[in-house]
């Protein structure tokens, strides 16, 4: 599920890099009027959506498998008032916050610094791809069990299954940035007596950002799921234990709440990173793409 | 005293050729041998796609010469040589850069302080008469305004070679001109030597003391004209002048071969 958002906002990424021509912005401008129309069906949709299952699971479903919304609706409320069974609902929240932050942090950097290094230097490359195509290969979600073995209940084992899946997914656009670098770009920079370093500095890694960037908004999805995926196998706190327990009490409510919660901290971490996003790529021509919303 | 006869660039044989995926390599330029004294203005015209770029890139020490030598100020080509500046082709300005960091960013590299380095670069903005345009990002200027500032930052490092490869070919024609003029103004007493490639006859003969033709691929140097008009010039009216059209003929007949030769080869390679 959150794999197919990820990919549509890569899409929108690899979108947004067209500039626009006049007839497209005027497109743009003219669908504003109609902002709440699609507000008012977006609203009807989720009406329609959850009323049907509410009537449903009062009728001719069991709740009791398929839950419903006012029930879900009065778990969170439970949660966010009362506390949870393993404490309350901001702590659990932030420790899978900063398991799956630390996770994020860790695998942007490493997979950007490898990305960059073996995208600009091909006899690392050559050297390495089996071994970064073997263990991009490696389920690496299995990796949590023995995470969990290694590093105990607490934090870090979390942190390492986020790591490596956030590593991959920010290493292979990296390194396909730091390959795409425009010849010319680099060939000027070093007539005007760039250094190496400064060479990487200036231009390999801006040119890179765009790809870069793409990357992170599909990362810090895997970091989420590498935290949730490590507390379901073994924990004694998080987000994930909570959904966790309450599968093992055939509590479906609460696992929808925990599901939710979990949305809710994906899409204020997206939206953050777009903030990022633009702040780093100020310099690109402005963007008037329809999807540039998503 | 040695400076006077010891030429800015000297090419000996100079022969480049390239793998291709095929196997057999690929002959760009073949047996290249050619003097640019210091100050003196070259042209280089020849068909398309005959090599002319690849004679820059041994220059600048881009690519080395797979026979001959290569000698920039009498030493030999190995790594870029000092005091090169190329225009290129296509943008070279860093989309990611306003204008002033753009014209800045070679002083910057070669370790001037930031504050001296963006008033240096003030004072070229100003020259190419782009002041007001500082903050500006290349996307917001235009075509001819991005050619400005890649001027300004290659001339800031004060080149005494200077490489360009048909840096005008995408500009409209009053705008092609207008650049010639402001070229031929800041680069008169700067002393160095320039080696402009063309396609544009017009060009090549305005802006040059000396036009090199060169042959259809592999390319070697099939004749070099003088050009002896008297500097300074304004492209647009000396190119009026009945000189100017004599010079333009006796380019063009030694061209006009080569040019149909590479067409010949285009079309059979179409049938």
């Amino acid at each position: 599920m959150s794999h197919d958002i990820s990919l549509e906002v890569a899409a929108v990424e690899v979108d947004s890099r067209v500039p626009a021509t006049p007839a497209a912005t005027k497109r743009i401008r003219s669908r504003k009027p109609f902002a709440w129309k699609v507000l008012g069906a977006r609203a009807a949709l989720i009406v329609l959506w959850l009323g049907s299952w509410e009537l449903c699971a009062r009728t001719i479903i069991d709740p009791f498998f398929y839950s419903q919304p006012s029930k879900i609706w009065d778990k969170l409320v439970i949660w966010f008032t009362d506390g949870t069974s393993l404490g309350s609902i901001w702590e659990n929240m932030g420790v899978t916050l900063e398991e799956a932050v630390l996770g994020f942090i860790t695998g942007v950097v490493g997979g950007v610094v490898l990305g960059v290094l073996l995208g600009r230097s091909t006899f690392l490359a050559d050297v390495l791809a089996p071994f970064i195509k073997g263990a991009n290969a490696i389920p690496r979600i299995v990796l949590a069990a023995l995470f969990v073995i290694w590093f105990g209940f607490g934090l870090p084992s979390k942190v390492a299954t986020a790591f490596v899946l956030v590593f991959f997914a920010v290493f292979f656009n990296a390194f396909q940035g730091a390959r795409e670098v425009d010849r010319v770009l680099v060939d000027n920079a070093r007539i005007l007596g760039a250094s190496r370093w400064q060479l990487l500095r200036t231009i390999v890694l801006p040119s890179a950002t765009s790809w870069i960037l793409a990357s992170m908004h599909v990362a810090f999805g895997f970091a989420l799921i590498g935290a949730i995926v490590g507390e379901f196998i073994g924990a004694d706190r998080g987000v994930g234990l909570l959904i966790a327990h309450s599968k093992n009490n055939f509590d479906s409510a609460g696992v929808y709440a925990g599901m939710l919660v979990v949305t809710a901290m994906a899409l204020v971490a997206e939206w953050l990173l777009t903030k990022l996003e633009h702040r780093l790529t100020a310099w690109r021509p402005p963007v008037a793409s329809g999807a540039s919303g998503l | 005293m040695t400076q006077s006869t010891q030429p800015a660039i000297q090419l000996r044989g100079a022969t480049k050729m390239f793998a291709t995926k095929t196997g057999t390599p690929f002959t760009a330029i073949t047996d290249v041998t050619l003097d640019v004294a210091a100050g003196e203005f070259v042209t280089i015209v020849g068909p398309t796609g005959c090599g002319k770029s690849t004679t820059l890139s041994l220059v600048s020490g881009l690519e080395p010469a797979t026979r001959g030598t290569v000698q920039v100020h009498g030493t030999a080509v190995d790594g870029i040589p000092n005091g090169v500046g190329y225009m290129f082709q296509s943008d070279a300005v860093l989309p990611w850069k306003n204008v002033l960091d753009n014209v800045a960013i070679g002083l910057r590299y070669n370790g001037v302080k930031k504050a001296e380095a963006h008033d240096r670069a003030r004072d070229w903005i100003n020259r190419v008469g782009l002041a007001g345009f500082e903050d500006r990002y290349p996307h917001q200027l235009s075509g001819g305004m991005r050619k400005r500032v890649a001027m300004a930052q290659t001339l800031i490092g004060e080149p005494s070679l200077l490489l360009m490869d048909e840096p005008f070919g995408a500009l409209d024609v009053q705008t092609r001109e207008f650049m010639q003029d402001q070229l031929l103004d800041l680069w008169s007493g700067t002393g160095a030597a320039v080696v402009f490639v063309t396609h544009d006859l017009t060009e090549a003969i305005a802006l040059a003391d000396r036009v090199v033709v060169m042959t259809a691929g592999p390319a070697t140097i099939k004749s070099i004209v003088p050009v002896d008009l008297e500097r300074p010039r304004k492209v647009e009216e000396i190119r009026l002048t009945p000189e100017f059209t004599e010079l333009y003929r006796s380019v063009w007949d030694s061209l006009r071969e080569e040019v149909e030769i590479t067409r010949a080869r285009g079309a059979s390679r179409v049938a």
